[in-house]
């Protein structure tokens, strides 16, 4: 990782007993574009903001929800990069694991094993802690779970979590709505709404991402025209 | 002097109805000579999953003591046990590992998957697995084990009629070797009680 220069830990404690580069790393989180994860009796459900910088840009070509395993897939706030690097190492321990016990890997070990990664980045020499929070919906023996996981390195799970900018406003609306039997459609529609709260401009299919999962254990990203069709029914 | 010929050994896991059985020879020798008439190569890894292990005595007993120790692990990571498919591929890829400088035994793996289906499978000693629907063998005596069950094989058996049939089969079997034999032990699993039973052969 580092030469000798670099081989102690960049994350150090300060006196009053907190890690600031991963409270850093909360900010940038913070200031990324909002997402949430709703679970729901019979799924889960994830969606984000995918506001681009200009018109110009190819909407099709950013995916910001991405699958892990069939049945496992994730969404992010902060840093599209550190993302992608945690996207791809939870993968390849995804398969590993696969290789190892010819069975797919149960949500909580791949979350686990996600959040010993970013754990050991705080730990480490030469290394900074990623500025991503991760949100991670799953179906498994266990049914439908979603998981929360910080660049500390902890991890919770949730009935229902929203972060990046809009998060008080979002977790307040989502504490409101929320019900324990609620179906997979109506998380669809609450997360829409939530979505909604914060957004600045004309909501539709092309500029949010929506990800579920229901009892089929297929994780899958719906379409911007799917998309447009919930919207509608919301309205 | 061949290696899997060293300590000599017989095993043998058998599919019944919602059951199965495993057997194993008592004898641990060294070439010609009997050391003990007591050497237990089954193992039992959760209730409802067991492990023999043929061939090359330690290393049996060191592939045994990283097999528990890797599944204690998952024991205690994932809080259930592991599925007898789950821990066959386990053995098998920890095999592979060696493939270059391997482990000289063949393990035996029997147990109760989901909905109580019993499994049994064995490997060689660089792990490619071998899936079977009725019966298993592995050991010095296996190709007398292999007649001996072709012939006395027969589908869906209860647990009682079971053990009768893998008794006489490993008895048959080991008379015919003269690396394996003193006596059999038995274990008949069924979803609510594992069944444990030591034969008496010809003592030699």
């Amino acid at each position: 990782m580092g030469d000798s220069q670099y081989s102690f830990s960049l994350t150090t404690f300060s006196p009053s007993g907190k890690l600031v580069q991963i409270e850093h790393a909360l900010t940038a989180v913070g200031s990324g574009q909002t997402s949430l994860g709703i679970k729901a009796a019979n799924g889960v459900v994830i969606a984000t903001e995918k506001k681009l910088p200009s018109i110009l840009v190819d909407e099709t070509s950013v995916q910001k929800i991405q699958c892990l395993t069939p049945n496992i897939g994730v969404v992010y706030s902060g840093m599209g990069p550190d993302f992608r690097v945690l996207v791809r190492k939870s993968r390849k321990q995804a398969e590993q694991y696969h290789r190892l016990y010819k069975e797919p890997i149960p949500v909580t070990q791949l979350v686990r094993e996600t959040a010993a990664v970013m754990q050991e980045f705080t730990q480490s020499g030469g290394v900074r802690p990623f500025g991503v929070s991760l949100l991670v919906a799953g179906y498994d023996d266990n049914g439908p779970q979603l998981y929360q996981l910080d660049p500390s390195g902890s991890y919770f799970s949730w009935k229902a979590s929203a972060m990046g900018k809009n998060v008080s406003n979002a977790k307040t609306f989502l504490e409101k709505r929320y019900t324990d039997d609620m179906e997979l459609d109506d998380a669809v529609h609450t997360a829409i709404l939530t979505l909604k709260e914060g957004f600045e401009g004309q909501i539709s299919g092309k500029n949010i991402e929506i990800g579920i999962i229901g009892t089929d254990k297929k994780f899958w990203v719906l379409t911007p025209a799917e998309i447009d069709d919930y919207l509608a029914e919301v309205e | 002097m061949q290696i899997f010929e060293y300590n000599g050994s017989a095993l043998v896991a058998m599919v019944g109805k919602n059951c199965f059985a495993i057997a194993s020879d008592q004898k641990l020798g060294v070439q010609l000579q009997t050391i003990a008439t007591d050497f237990q190569r089954i193992s039992k890894i959760h209730d409802r999953l067991f492990l023999g292990l043929s061939g090359l005595a330690t290393d049996a007993q060191t592939l045994y003591q990283r097999l528990v120790f890797r599944h204690k692990l998952y024991q205690l990571r994932e809080e259930r046990d592991m599925k007898p498919e789950t821990f066959a591929n386990l053995v098998s890829a920890i095999l592979y590992e060696k493939r270059f400088g391997p482990y000289f035994c063949q393990p035996v793996i029997a147990g109760l998957g989901d909905e109580d289906k019993p499994f049994i499978c064995t490997m060689d000693s660089i792990g490619a697995k071998e899936l079977a629907k009725d019966f298993v063998v592995a050991g010095t005596a296996s190709e007398s084990l292999y007649g001996a069950c072709e012939s006395m094989f027969k589908e869906n058996m209860e647990p009682e009629e079971l053990f009768e049939t893998v008794s006489q089969a490993l008895l048959a079997s080991v008379d015919g070797d003269c690396l394996s034999g003193w006596g059999g032990h038995v274990y008949v699993v069924t979803p609510t009680e594992v069944k444990e039973r030591i034969l008496k052969g010809r003592m030699d």
